[in-house]
């Protein structure tokens, strides 16, 4: 599903974010990213979710090098893949329901079907109830379920989650990682950034680890032979 | 894509715009009024034109020459004359006025009659009316034409009644290439005002677009509401057009009508219709289009997101 290889990462102002990172995540697989922050995991995050190119290497996601991908064929690209944000990026002029939607709307969805897939997201995060309520109106742990609704409701094959749990207190920080698991059960790959390696040992999926922007445990093993059947 | 869907997503942008120019009414009226008077001069200009033709009539076309022959030459002579005369190049038709049928048609149009009458012969001569072709009608090949007739030892002189006609046409000519560059500078001056209207907007709605792109929003759709916004302020402000236009002929009507009636005329001023106005809502939209996909075009590209 997700394949780097030799990926570095350069930011205009010279800073190496990634050096040589390789690694394979296979389809539903649950992969935590860990690291210390400025190890450069919202670096691979956008990598992986086509907002950065990578400076060298190769970013393939879903069979697609990120490399190569037209400009014209970047909207359906991100829309294969479902993001969390740190900040969670919502639309604070527009009520719960409508943020949720615009993966659906975008992507031309009939409007029935709109309103029972935002219903069913939002009920999967525990917000149902709330889809007439702003953004402001709600506490931040909620904020950041809004943004997981949203990122889940167009049921992409991918979801990449960048500290999605940052806001949270501990029991919802747990509700939502289960839901990410529930979803990498029914065959959704899901990669998390996170520092709290409390959940990622309570969870037991695969452990990617970033440190200065180079890869120190959890992905070596299956790569060769993935990379020569690719 | 069913056009089920397609339909709903337009109708959603149309909504989003028109509802985005609801909310911000000072703004909206404001741009409306540079964009309605931008459109309105131009077509009052054009107006004018068409309204100054229809005034003078048929003159335009019934530009004739009077050919007056010496008082000598008699009737039979004057016949000759004409066949020779339907022989010169440029020449579409020739009549014969006589002498006494120039008495008649005098006596009765010119309110001269008792005079004419206190005359003991006619004073008229015998006259040849010269038609030039349409191919002939412009000022150097008429200039021509009156030369030839002049040199004929029958004639006595020559009179191109339409002078003035050719002159007015040549006026008008002017006023409708005025007419043309107004329209062009005025229209860049719309793109202009819609363009920057929309970049305004574009950055306004940085956040809201950045985040569309996230999920997978395509150029199209992000830049369709603004499309729907560009146009709807070229429909605005070309209804405004019509209506400044409308109300300007209100209040010239009368005096224009009491004008024509002194020259004995039942002319009436006309405003836009059919076409015209077409050309009007169809011109105002299409620059309202396009000012925004310029704008839209050159901005949105600028807005990638940087999650």
């Amino acid at each position: 599903m997700i394949l780097l290889e030799r990926v570095s990462k350069r930011y205009p102002n010279g800073r190496e974010a990634l050096t040589n990172v390789s690694f394979f995540v296979d389809r539903g697989e649950l992969v935590f990213l860990t690291g210390r922050s400025g190890a450069g995991k919202s670096t691979l995050l956008k990598l992986i979710a086509l907002l950065e190119r990578p400076t060298r290497g190769t970013v393939t996601v879903n069979g697609r090098s990120t490399g190569t991908l037209k400009a014209r064929h970047i909207p359906a690209f991100r829309r294969q893949i479902g993001v969390v944000f740190q900040d969670h990026k919502l639309l604070a002029d527009r009520p719960v329901f409508d943020n949720v939607a615009l993966p659906l709307v975008v992507a031309g969805a009939p409007l029935a079907e709109i309103d029972k897939r935002v219903r069913a997201a939002l009920d999967q995060v525990g917000l149902l109830g709330k889809e007439r309520m702003l953004p402001m109106e709600l506490s931040v742990g909620e904020q950041q379920r809004v943004g997981i609704a949203r990122a889940i409701v167009g049921k992409p094959p991918l979801i990449v989650a960048d500290e999605p749990t940052g806001n949270l207190d501990p029991d919802l920080a747990l509700e939502v990682m289960r839901l990410f698991k529930r979803f990498s059960d029914v065959g959704v790959t899901v990669l998390v950034a996170t520092h709290d390696l409390h959940i990622v040992r309570e969870f037991g999926g695969r452990e990617i680890t970033l440190s200065s922007g180079q890869l120190t445990g959890g992905a070596a093993d299956p790569l060769p032979s993935l990379v020569a059947s690719r | 894509m069913t056009p089920g869907t397609v339909a709903t997503r337009h109708a959603q942008a149309l909504l989003g715009a028109l509802g985005r120019l609801a909310r911000a009414p000072l703004a909206t009226v404001l741009t409306l009024l540079v964009i309605g008077l931008a459109l309105a001069l131009p077509a009052a200009l054009g107006l004018l034109v068409r309204n100054a033709q229809s005034a003078t009539g048929g003159f335009g076309r019934a530009v004739d020459m009077s050919v007056y022959l010496k008082s000598g030459v008699s009737l039979a002579r004057a016949d000759e004359l004409a066949v020779n005369a339907r022989a010169v190049p440029g020449v579409a038709a020739v009549s014969v006025i006589s002498a006494t049928e120039g008495l008649r048609q005098f006596r009765q149009y010119s309110g001269f009659g008792a005079a004419l009458d206190a005359l003991q012969t006619n004073p008229l001569p015998n006259v040849l009316r010269i038609v030039p072709r349409a191919s002939a009608s412009g000022v150097a090949s008429l200039e021509g034409l009156r030369r030839t007739f002049a040199r004929w030892p029958e004639v006595d002189m020559v009179q191109l009644d339409a002078q003035w006609v050719l002159r007015f046409n040549a006026i008008l000519a002017v006023v409708r290439r005025l007419v043309a560059i107004a329209a062009a500078l005025f229209g860049a001056g719309v793109l202009a005002v819609i363009g920057n209207t929309i970049r305004l907007e574009i950055l306004n709605r940085h956040d809201e677009i950045e985040v569309t792109k996230l999920v997978g929003g395509s150029n199209a759709f992000v830049r369709r509401p603004f499309l729907y916004t560009g146009t709807l302020y070229g429909l605005g402000g070309a209804m405004l057009a019509w209506l400044v236009l409308e109300g300007a002929l209100l209040g010239l009507r009368a005096p224009v009508a009491h004008l024509a009636s002194l020259y004995g005329s039942a002319f009436e001023l006309t405003g836009l219709a059919g076409r015209e106005l077409l050309a009007l809502f169809g011109g105002g939209m299409a620059l309202g289009w396009l000012g925004a996909w310029i704008s839209a075009h050159r901005h949105l590209r600028d807005i990638e997101p940087r999650a």
